[in-house]
């Protein structure tokens, strides 16, 4: 059972977009799609280590800004001919509200 | 004897509460029945009908004094419950009279979301709810004006009713599409192509300012850009909200409706609640057909009975005053999910499918819907469709037949739709051609000129041959943008000329896109075509902006950012110095680097300093120097006649004017220019994308250098002799450059592909093109021209911050 905190609102996120929340284990990406649905992933591509926050979001995937890795944001996995798999976090909208999982913003705390 | 029921609310939910109830056990209660309305219950879904002429009143009321008087329902119409008393069971109405209660049922429905703009409560602004609204749009004239706030289902039903009366009427919505919970991007984009054609006007990514008034009466909305758009009665369609007053005042759970459980129970077990006034199990309801199964199960549990309400899969299929539209399931993008995507540009008709592991989950249709019910069944059911996988965006009655044309784009183009910009040729006379002889791409050019002169729509006048001869012509492969399309970069500028596409999703319908919206290779080239060709109708999209030109700054290897501001004509002051080197004090700037463009780069900045280090900035007058941009960069000068002894004209001054009337402007790539002030070119002139190098008698304008992974030399357009025909061509040379280059191409790859001459005739030769060329320049810059910087630390410096911060803190 996931115990949800509230981020923001999703207006805060731009459609097609996508900002941070920071960590001391790093940034967690999280994203918003045209369709408004919302995925968080850890924002560093397993290429370089590219900011995935600031790539393109297309359909349910974003392209890292730095060598065009395309990620699908629901698994995380990297589409096409790169292989690769970037950590991905539950979260979900409600009553207009982004909500991640408060214990895997816990862990990212202790770690 | 029989027990007394008081229902709350004469609406669609309580009336079919009612009928069943009274079918079933005509004798069980007593039923009174108040209504804040001034009239018992009338199909509410047909009041667009009405406002649109087509129905009267008396043809949608459900139930008359007749009825009600047959079924011995005592009315209280017009009145409203002051309170209710749970313990004493008994209501006060709000003359005073205190009525006893069995059961009390809540049908108290919703009330419309007024968005508390200034103004709002001017009289003349409404909303579009009972019939009294209604009547208000009925009273207006053909002359007058209305605007509607709200693109949803409820405004857009407003703006057609009215429209059909000839009134004047203007949409105004938030959201960049219409109807986004119900549509997706392309069906919106149709949907708003008919409400134009009705003479509508759309406007969308709209924000309200507030509500401009006269001696209490509305006369404008004002929008936060500035327009105001005059009207004689504005309609607020924004939503509703589920009205719950009545219920929390006599202590019954709440949330955004009232709760009830699955017997349409409310936490007291002698209330019920039906309609758009309950939650249950975290939703609430909108549309008839829940809220007539609420009704049934209501009226079963007022007779003891057991039965159970239970959400079942919607599906919305709607009428907006002759557009079909349809929308089921969920149509979100997803891993796993692979959409079928279908349009037909001739016919307006878009279809999408969603489907996940064999399943169809999602559809959305626009102009063509009769075969929705099949799909919608198909989702209901959770049929598996791998065997009818390739058929089955085409429907049921689908039986064999041939795959998608790729042709189809072209083919449904009309005769006089332009092919060939430079020579102005249209499909038909290409078409004549073909059918007087010409068989091939060489003789569609001797005859008709088309694809003759720059060759950019060589793809298209080639899709018109395969179109028209079929197999006879074979169609020579080109690569296409992406894989969202068969299309090239040449095909789809010309579409977005030619049939005047001012929209991502009008593009997308309008060239057959495969994909729902396009991918990070596409969409930066579309966003970059439609605000060159369209600067007025098209608002630039920074989500389809890659992220240099989305943050403006370029990002590095480790996420961090360098900012470059602009030294016009690479002349700085020591004011500009200290603040540059107070900036890189202050936010840690760890390298300070001098580029080659004649400037000065602060790298490493991190994101979320950037608006503070560029309001530091512009405060010592400097701006973006767009180092970032595909755009133009800078102009390097030399010093020219102000120090050089062999200087022959002011090189450093024509440089700054030509960065301050070109700065701001987007184009296909980088734009760099440079200005030496003699031969000696010291400014390094000639292997920039535009040079000037000054001589005794003018200014000789080349064009195509570069030193990049190609290095090439200008080559000369033209000599002229005076500094203002000199910034007069190369606006028109950019203008040229920006209308016809390929995204990602350089001038001298553009200049490979359509040839000098081209240039030369339209840009040096026609002084009527020439001329055009720049106004068309200026126009676009009327809206580029101006700081992104500035522009982002007033509006958008939130957006730079984390979403949040539990760096320092336990997330608890």
């Amino acid at each position: 059972m996931s115990d949800w905190m509230d981020i923001a609102a999703l207006d805060d996120v731009p459609q097609r977009g996508s900002r941070v929340v920071k960590t001391p284990g790093g940034c967690v990406a999280v994203f918003r799609t045209a369709e408004d649905e919302v995925y968080a992933l850890n924002n560093s591509c397993p290429h370089m280590g590219g900011p995935l926050s600031e790539g393109i979001v297309h359909g349910a995937s974003v392209t890292c800004p730095l060598h065009n890795w395309v990620f699908s944001l629901e698994t995380g996995q990297a589409r096409g001919a790169d292989i690769g798999r970037v950590d991905t976090y539950p979260a979900k909208v409600e009553n207009g509200r982004i909500l991640l999982d408060k214990a895997t913003l816990n862990q990212r705390i202790v770690a | 004897m029989k027990k007394k029921l008081i229902i709350i609310g004469a609406g669609m939910a309580t009336g079919r509460a009612l009928e069943t109830l009274l079918v079933t056990a005509p004798d069980a209660y007593d039923v009174t029945l108040f209504n804040a309305e001034p009239r018992g219950n009338y199909n509410r879904i047909m009041l667009s009908p009405v406002l649109a002429g087509d129905k009267t009143y008396a043809e949608i009321e459900t139930h008359d004094a007749q009825w009600y008087a047959d079924n011995g329902v005592t009315c209280r119409f017009g009145e409203k419950i002051a309170s209710i008393d749970r313990v004493a069971k008994t209501v006060t109405a709000a003359n005073g009279d205190v009525l006893a209660y069995d059961k009390l049922m809540f049908g108290t429905g919703s009330n419309p979301f007024i968005i508390p703009l200034p103004g709002h409560d001017l009289e003349g602004v409404i909303a579009y709810r009972d019939l009294e609204d209604t009547e208000r749009m009925m009273g207006l004239g053909p002359v007058s004006k209305c605007v509607v706030i709200g693109g949803g289902l409820l405004g857009l039903e407003a703006a057609a009713g009215m429209a059909a009366r000839g009134v004047d009427v203007t949409v105004v919505h938030i959201m960049g599409h219409l109807m986004e919970r119900q549509l997706d991007e392309a069906a919106g984009y149709l949907l708003r192509r008919a409400l134009v054609d009705k003479g509508i006007t759309i406007k969308c990514s709209a924000n309200s300012k507030e509500i401009l008034g006269k001696d209490g009466y509305v006369r404008a909305l004002l929008l936060d850009d500035g327009t105001e758009l005059p009207c004689d009665l504005l309609v607020m369609a924004v939503g509703i909200r589920p009205n719950v007053a009545l219920a929390a005042e006599a202590g019954l759970a709440v949330g955004r409706g009232i709760h009830v459980d699955d017997q349409m129970l409310t936490s007291d077990a002698d209330i019920l609640a039906v309609g758009e006034c309950v939650e249950h199990d975290g939703a609430i309801f909108g549309l008839v057909a829940p809220l007539y199964d609420q009704a049934r199960v209501a009226a079963k549990t007022l007779l003891g009975e057991h039965a159970t309400f239970v959400q079942k899969e919607l599906s919305t299929k709607l009428k907006v005053t002759g557009c079909d539209l349809f929308s089921a399931g969920d149509f979100a993008d997803g891993d796993g999910r692979e959409d079928i995507v279908f349009r037909d540009p001739a016919r307006g008709v878009y279809r999408r499918l969603v489907i996940e592991n064999d399943v169809v989950i999602g559809a959305v249709m626009y102009g063509d819907t009769a075969d929705s019910n099949w799909f919608f069944g198909l989702i209901r059911d959770k049929t598996d469709i791998a065997e009818m996988r390739d058929t089955l965006i085409f429907g049921p009655a689908y039986q064999g037949g041939t795959p998608l044309d790729p042709l189809a784009a072209v083919a449904a183009l009309s005769r006089d739709a332009e092919i060939c910009g430079c020579n102005g040729i249209c499909k038909g006379q290409i078409e004549d051609a073909i059918a007087a002889g010409a068989g091939d791409l060489a003789a569609i050019k001797a005859t008709t000129k088309a694809s003759a002169s720059c060759g950019t729509c060589t793809g298209l006048v080639e899709q018109v041959l395969a179109a028209t001869l079929g197999d006879d012509f074979v169609l020579p492969a080109a690569a296409s943008i992406c894989a969202c399309t068969d299309m090239t970069h040449e095909d789809v500028r010309r579409m977005i000329k030619s049939q005047r596409l001012t929209s991502m999703p009008a593009v997308w319908q309008e060239c057959g896109w495969k994909t729902s919206c396009g991918c990070h290779v596409c969409r930066p080239a579309l966003n970059f075509y439609l605000l060159a060709d369209w600067p007025l109708e098209y608002q630039d999209d920074p989500q389809s902006r890659f992220i240099n030109e989305r943050k403006h700054a370029n990002i590095q290897k480790d996420g961090t950012f360098s900012v470059v501001p602009r030294m016009w004509g690479g002349i700085t002051t020591p004011d500009e110095l200290r603040a540059i080197a107070d900036a890189a004090d202050k936010y840690a700037v760890p390298t300070v680097k001098v580029t080659g463009g004649q400037r000065i780069d602060l790298l490493g900045v991190k994101g979320e300093d950037l608006p503070a280090i560029w309001a530091d900035l512009n405060a010592a007058g400097m701006v973006s120097g767009h180092a970032y941009s595909k755009g133009l960069r800078t102009v390097k000068t030399c010093v020219g006649t102000d120090h050089c002894r062999f200087g022959t004209q002011d090189s450093t001054g024509l440089g700054i004017k030509l960065e301050k009337t070109l700065w701001g402007s987007w184009t296909p790539h980088k734009l760099k220019l440079g200005v030496s002030g003699c031969p000696r070119n010291c400014a390094e002139a000639t292997c920039k994308d535009i040079g000037v190098v000054c001589v005794d008698s003018g200014f000789q304008i080349s064009i195509g250098g570069a030193a990049g992974m190609d290095v090439r030399e200008t080559e000369l357009l033209v000599q002229v002799a005076t500094e203002e025909e000199t910034i007069n061509l190369i606006k028109a040379i950019t203008q040229s450059y920006r209308e016809n280059a390929r995204y990602l191409d350089r001038i001298y790859k553009w200049m490979g592909k359509v040839g000098m001459d081209w240039i030369k005739e339209r840009v040096v030769e026609d002084l009527a093109e020439r001329a055009a060329l720049v106004e068309r320049f200026e126009l676009s810059q009327t809206i580029y021209r101006r700081d992104p910087w500035a522009d982002h630390v007033r509006d958008k410096s939130q957006s730079y911050r984390p979403l949040a911060n539990f760096s320092l803190e336990a997330a608890e």
